[in-house]
């Protein structure tokens, strides 16, 4: 078909975390540029098994940019060229004919490779059990409006909710930093009534735990914030920094 | 762990030091650039020594004098134990990086200009501090500190040094001035604008100024 488009892509291969790895380079023919980056990845994975060659291993799910598991960092940027969204997202029409895609793995000492381009993101999953929840029972979904919030504390709640703990951030950081996906854990809780009974204990059991996963510390370069396929604020930041000093200055409880 | 050790040993406690003693800086510099300028009245230094002798013997500018080696050492020290622990956050680097696309490359070189900084500092220190302060060339009248700087400046290659120093600081500070507010959690679409247009005019006219001075003194453009 006219239009379509021909690439080289040089994907990041690793058999497992043991593994050194390596990049090795793909033809790929005939992409429609309606394609979606994933889809892309899907045709180059059915040309590699009629080969009878193992397919690249790589993360997805939802495909519509709400679950968080597609990753890839793409010539240099998580999730690709694009800002806002997710790699599932992505469009081939982003690239032109006869490009060379370079596609590498989240790189962080707390995501490490599991096997070509999948890495373990359970780091994630333990800072949030350390205090990324309410313990008070909710009971069932309440009425509209039945537990009065201010707009402005639902707006802010809302927009830090929207992370989907995709990693991003972390992928983007030059320190690794996971400030931003625990900066929007904790504002998220922090704004809402259910929140409050364990505010100051989430603030400092959460910071906690992800500096025992080795992330590194934030140097507000705001790449996180740029990159974020839900556009997360830094100023979630700002607020996790004054949260913590709360939590150790202010808070009774040890 | 007591809460307020565990706040200093945190990553957030970190780099909120880094901002306090950040900001205790930016005012030593602004403090700093103003006496210095005095130099521009363009009167022999007559005005500017006069300030230099009262900064020398003032016993409030000497307490502070020790409280500004200290913010420095901490903010030098912790600057570089949050580059290293931050480098080594990532042990298997990109193969392709594309930092330009989502930050500014001065915000990512911070442990870069820092470095920059202090060997400038080392330098620095030598030529005014260590001549005006521990030996008795300027308290003895036998010469004076806008004589001092004549004498420094004569060098081109010192001068040369000064305008890097000077651009290194340009950039460490045009990211530092707003971050260290980002650190104390200071971020509010009321204020946040004003904070960064003013840590931006501050980094540049603090910037100018100090370049212009070994220039205007080399250049003998001041007498």
């Amino acid at each position: 078909m006219s239009g379509n488009m021909n690439l080289t892509l040089k994907v990041w291969r690793q058999k497992s975390n043991k593994d050194k790895g390596n990049f090795e380079e793909f033809k790929v023919n005939d992409i429609s540029p309606d394609m979606s980056f994933l889809e892309m990845f899907d045709v180059l994975n059915e040309q590699l098994i009629s080969k009878g060659n193992e397919p690249i291993a790589f993360d997805h799910d939802c495909r519509e940019g709400i679950c968080g598991m597609c990753s890839m960092f793409i010539n240099g940027r998580p999730h690709g060229p694009k800002e806002g969204i997710t790699t599932c997202q992505l469009h081939m029409r982003s690239f032109a004919d006869g490009d060379t895609i370079i596609v590498e793995p989240w790189r962080a000492n707390a995501f490490p490779v599991i096997k070509d381009l999948v890495v373990d993101r359970s780091a994630f999953d333990r800072i949030v059990s350390a205090g990324g929840f309410v313990s008070v029972n909710t009971g069932n979904a309440q009425d509209g409006n039945a537990i009065p919030i201010s707009k402005n504390d639902a707006d802010i709640a809302f927009a830090a909710a929207a992370c989907i703990g995709c990693g991003a951030c972390v992928a983007a950081c030059k320190n690794a930093s996971a400030m931003l996906f625990v900066s929007a854990k904790i504002n998220q809780l922090a704004h809402l009534p259910q929140g409050q009974p364990e505010r100051m204990q989430r603030a400092r059991a959460m910071v906690h735990q992800m500096d025992k996963e080795g992330f590194g510390a934030c140097t507000n370069t705001g790449a996180c914030s740029a990159e974020c396929p839900k556009e997360i604020s830094l100023v979630n930041i700002a607020a996790m920094n004054c949260e913590f000093v709360k939590a150790n200055v202010v808070d009774s409880h040890e | 762990m007591g809460a307020f050790s565990f706040l200093i040993n945190s990553s957030i406690g970190k780099k909120i030091i880094m901002g306090i003693t950040g900001i205790f800086l930016v005012v030593f510099l602004a403090v700093h650039c103003f006496v210095n300028s005095l130099i521009f009245v363009n009167d022999g230094g007559e005005l500017f020594n006069k300030a230099a002798e009262f900064m020398a013997h003032n016993i409030l500018i000497r307490t502070m004098e020790i409280f500004l080696f200290l913010g420095l050492i901490i903010h030098a020290l912790q600057g570089m134990n949050l580059t290293f622990k931050n480098m080594n956050a990532r042990k298997v680097k990109y193969y392709k990086f594309n930092g330009n696309a989502n930050s500014k490359w001065y915000s990512r070189s911070m442990g870069l200009l820092g470095t920059l900084l202090a060997l400038f500092l080392i330098l620095h220190l030598k030529h005014f501090w260590y001549v005006s302060r521990l030996t008795e060339e300027i308290t003895s009248g036998e010469d004076t500190l806008f004589g001092e700087m004549k004498e420094v400046f004569a060098n081109p290659i010192v001068v040369a040094a000064y305008i890097i120093g000077v651009i290194s600081l340009t950039y460490h500070l045009l990211h530092g001035f707003q971050s260290a507010f980002q650190s104390l959690g200071l971020n509010h679409r009321k204020y946040t604008p004003f904070i960064k247009s003013l840590g931006f005019w501050y980094s540049i006219i603090i910037s100018v100024l100090f370049a212009a001075m070994p220039l205007a003194v080399h250049f003998g453009w001041i007498k």
